[in-house]
């Protein structure tokens, strides 16, 4: 079994990774009876004997003492960090895993990436270093940032590359928070845009994820539950917004947000934690998923919202989750994949769900869904037997689809509009390190993902002969 | 004589685990002694407590699959697995070929030999080893196709039979075609026969002949094990001389494998039946085997949707290269009979040399084993391993989707960083395009 340590940057980053620690806390107590501190359980977390005197980690099999998250924590800014520390979940983190400072990047990327990068690079590369000895087998580092901001976009996308230079082998899986068109940090498109050059080099994944959506989704579930129809009360607990069952108390504002995008890390690891019929790891998330190096942007989509709570309504058919999730409705980021070209997908399934339920549905499906032509059945598959709380059956969907497209376009535009009136730009390139340079670059970068992405929309439609094949002469 | 088994990967183990339970239920459960001691003998040793424990090795790179095989034999009360013949780390192959080969492989080779050693010593005679695995994932293939290397080094004079589960057609893994060419292209070098089953057809026969509603991995490994344990369950065989063969996976391969450019085999074994019918059902061999005469001649893998049109091509035919419609010309077969009256039963059927390739005479292309015990509750049942185009149009496709993703490069970065290049690719595609060639020159 294999270890992840999830690195939380910024205000943002930090809420999510928050929500992200009270929900996996609540999936292993549904799980574990016993008390025992398994193999799924130490994939996050440690189990420390608080009475030895050197905090030396237990092994797996004894009973749990005292869990410690294996993340690493970084802030520019107190206020975060230290409502976590005094929360519900302060005994997760000791103070080695912290990083935090007093004054904030100010929303400027440079000021997180080359000022505080450069002044804080040994002290993070020694926490990081210091989470990856406390693991077995480090697979995968899970970093969580918003794009929009200074600290976890600068700053971020900084830790990522020092991710990249001390531990090359180590998978890295980006979440990324992407500011909507209504957000009010004026300088976020410099920001996003800057952040997303690193993103395309440092990488292995990326999970782009629009506030936007995440609101839409929340007002959906909210609308839902308020309507008063018959046989429309939703569970509780069983909503992916709802943190109900954690240990935090009452909700925060944002919270119902964060726990989609918690429940989404947690359902992409459920099968590297959970048994299953047919497992798959974290490492073939990459491998299956990113066909040429720089297209490793996958559209999230999660399924079902909710569960309703009235027991003679009969459950919402199983094929209706599978429709679902290719439904622009309950995509992460405001795109319409259905429409676009895949490049390749990939179909988590956890709970009571067998492969003739897989088949059958993307058999269903696949009509209805434009393939690249050199991976027409470019689906992976994963079923995993544990369902998340409150659920029988979930799914997560992670497309490679050009639907990425517009959303990086319009984002592109929104940095022209300002970079052309060369707005605000004084205050990034006073940063010592930051040249205009690195704003050009970063355009290119992000145009020619864009023209990449464009080239293989073009063949959409277009019937592409079969390649020749080698003649064998007898 | 002795079938030591490697199990890799989750399909191996899977598949594996299912296969010894239903060849210790099979073997126990009926009452002659001879057949059940000789079967015993092939797949289980006894430890000192007089447990039936299996001749396996089970391999995975990480150890969740190996934990449950290993306890659900132990839950059956039969059977179970060697306490330490087993070894798994950490993290997955990551559905890599090329991680599986050239990285995990190599990095485990001492101990992956020695715990072979230990099971082939335990043998009092080693009658071939037989490695099981899926050609989708990382492990079962990469690893799987660097430990038939190392045995066939190993054991040079010994039988090797690969076992493969080929996986749906339409993606379990995005990246199978690739993995599939590049292990077959090194299998064929390495072992003496390639077993294949495919999850469609079983799928199917799932669906169809069992009336499952639900189809889960289980049902699917459920019917391989079934196919394979009716393979290798002892049967008397025209050089055993009146007992069980000692020779099982040399006299399979003599029979079948004549010639080097043809491995592949598919198994096709009829009645099928759901459990709850078995019962009212009655067979008679004629029937039978009339079945799976035309089954194997219109290359249809279950006993429903035969298509009767399809006929042998007469003699005058045989000289023009004009295809023959759907017709199926085998290399070789192997025909196994079990059960009750087997030796009334009339095979000449698979003796007309219509059926077979031109260079080959019908004697020297057809066997017959048979066994008077009934196999796994069925009173009478006929199995056919088929060294023919069967697999020709499935092994085509598959080529055609890889050298598609091929051509445009994609996930090739994936493999190159872990020490295969373009050109391994290249090759690997050359030698199964001859493969294809040779096949469908079999007419």
């Amino acid at each position: 079994m294999t270890q992840s340590v999830v690195v939380q940057v910024g205000q943002c980053g930090n809420q999510v990774g928050c929500r992200f620690w009270d929900l996996a806390l609540r999936e292993h107590a549904h799980v574990n009876k016993k008390g025992l501190y398994d193999e799924a359980l130490g994939s996050f977390f440690r189990n420390v004997d608080s009475r030895k005197c050197n905090g030396e980690a237990c092994v797996v099999g004894g009973r749990i003492q005292h869990l410690k998250a294996r993340a690493v924590l970084v802030d520019m800014e107190e206020g975060v960090v230290n409502e976590i520390l005094q929360g519900p979940l302060r005994e997760m983190f000791d103070s080695t895993q912290l990083l935090t400072d007093v004054s904030g990047s100010g929303n400027n990327w440079a000021v997180g990436h080359m000022t505080y990068g450069s002044a804080y690079r040994e002290q993070i590369v020694e926490k990081l270093r210091k989470a990856a000895e406390h693991c077995d087998c480090l697979q995968c580092f899970f970093l969580i940032h918003s794009m929009g901001g200074g600290t976890g976009s600068g700053l971020g996308t900084k830790v990522l590359s020092l991710l990249e230079e001390e531990f090359p082998e180590v998978c890295r899986i980006v979440t990324s928070i992407y500011p909507s068109a209504e957000d009010d940090v004026i300088t976020s498109p410099y920001n996003s845009i800057l952040a997303m050059r690193e993103l395309t080099e440092h990488a292995d994944c990326v999970l782009p994820v629009e506030n936007q959506s995440l609101m839409d989704i929340v007002n959906r579930i909210k609308h839902m539950s308020h309507s008063g129809k018959p046989g429309s009360v939703i569970r509780r607990e069983s909503t992916i917004i709802s943190g109900q069952g954690g240990l935090s108390g009452a909700e925060k504002p944002f919270d119902s947000m964060n726990n989609i995008v918690a429940n989404l890390l947690l359902n992409i690891t459920s099968s590297a934690r959970f048994e299953g019929s047919l497992n798959m790891d974290l490492n073939e998330i990459a491998m299956n998923l990113v066909p040429f190096p720089r297209l490793h942007y996958l559209v999230p989509s999660l399924t079902p919202l909710y569960t309703l709570a009235d027991v003679s309504v009969p459950p919402r058919r199983l094929d209706q989750m599978f429709s679902d999730a290719f439904s622009k409705e309950h995509q992460l980021i405001r795109a319409d994949p259905k429409h676009s070209l895949y490049l390749a997908c990939a179909l988590m399934v956890r709970g009571n769900v067998q492969v003739s339920d897989l088949r059958r549905n993307i058999e269903r499906l696949k009509p209805s869904l434009p393939f690249v032509s050199w991976n027409q059945e470019g689906w992976k598959t994963g079923l995993c037997s544990v369902p998340p709380v409150g659920h029988s059956h979930s799914l997560l969907a992670l497309a490679n689809s050009t639907c990425v497209k517009p959303t990086f376009m319009e984002l592109k535009e929104r940095f022209t509009k300002l970079y052309r009136k060369k707005a605000h730009l004084h205050h990034y390139l006073h940063v010592e390190g930051m040249e205009q340079g690195h704003f050009s670059e970063a355009l290119v970068s992000l145009s020619s993902l864009i023209e990449e992405y464009r080239l293989l929309d073009a063949t959409k439609g277009r019937l592409m002969p079969d390649a020749r094949r080698l003649h064998i002469a007898r | 004589m002795s079938i030591v088994t490697v199990q890799l990967g989750q399909c191996g183990n899977q598949v594996g685990q299912q296969l010894f339970d239903s060849l210790c239920c099979d073997a126990q459960d009926g009452q002659r002694k001879e057949r059940c001691t000789a079967s015993c003998e092939r797949f289980f040793h006894q430890n000192m407590h007089g447990d039936l424990v299996a001749r396996a090795v089970l391999i995975d790179m990480e150890p969740k699959v190996i934990n449950q095989s290993i306890s659900r034999a132990a839950k059956s009360g039969r059977w179970r697995y060697g306490e330490t013949s087993h070894f798994s780390q950490k993290q997955g192959s990551g559905n890599n070929w090329a991680n599986g080969f050239c990285v995990h492989g190599p990095g485990h080779t001492e101990v992956v030999e020695e715990l072979v050693r230990r099971e082939v010593e335990r043998c009092d005679r080693l009658s071939g080893l037989m490695a099981m695995m899926s050609v989708a994932g990382g492990t079962g293939s990469g690893v799987g196709t660097y430990v038939t290397q190392c045995l066939r080094d190993i054991y040079p004079k010994s039988f090797i039979l690969n076992h493969l589960t080929w996986p749906y057609g339409t993606g379990e893994v995005i990246v199978q075609n690739y993995n599939t060419v590049l292990t077959l292209a090194h299998l064929y070098k390495l072992s003496d026969a390639i077993l294949v089953h495919e999850n469609d057809t079983v799928h199917q026969i799932c669906s169809q002949l069992l009336n499952i509603q639900q189809i889960s991995f289980a049902d699917v490994n459920t019917v391989i094990a079934h196919q394979l344990g009716s393979v290798l369950q002892p049967a008397l065989t025209a050089e055993s001389h009146g007992v069980y063969s000692r020779n099982p996976l040399g006299e399979l391969v003599g029979a079948l494998c004549c010639h080097p450019e043809y491995k592949l085999l598919s198994v096709s074994t009829i009645p099928q039946v759901p459990s709850a019918s078995m019962a009212y059902s009655s067979f008679s061999w004629p029937s039978l085997l009339k079945h799976l005469r035309q089954m194997l001649i219109s290359n249809t893998k279950m006993e429903e949707g035969i298509d009767w049109q399809v006929r042998p091509p007469a003699a005058s035919e045989r000289s023009r290269s004009l295809t023959a419609g759907s017709f199926n010309t085998s290399l070789a077969n192997v025909l196994i009979l079990r059960g009750k009256d087997v030796y009334s039963a009339e095979t000449a059927g698979f003796e007309d040399p219509a059926l077979y390739t031109s260079w080959l005479s019908s004697e020297e292309a057809f066997s017959v084993w048979k066994s008077p015990v009934p196999f796994n509750k069925y009173e009478k049942s006929a199995t056919l391993v088929s060294n023919s185009q069967a697999l020709l149009s499935p092994l085509d496709s598959m080529v055609g989707r890889a050298w598609n993703m091929f051509a445009s490069r994609a996930y090739i970065h994936q493999y190159t960083k872990f020490g295969i290049s373009e050109e391994d690719f290249l090759d690997s595609f050359t030698s199964l395009e001859q493969v294809i060639s040779s096949y469908k020159q079999l007419r």
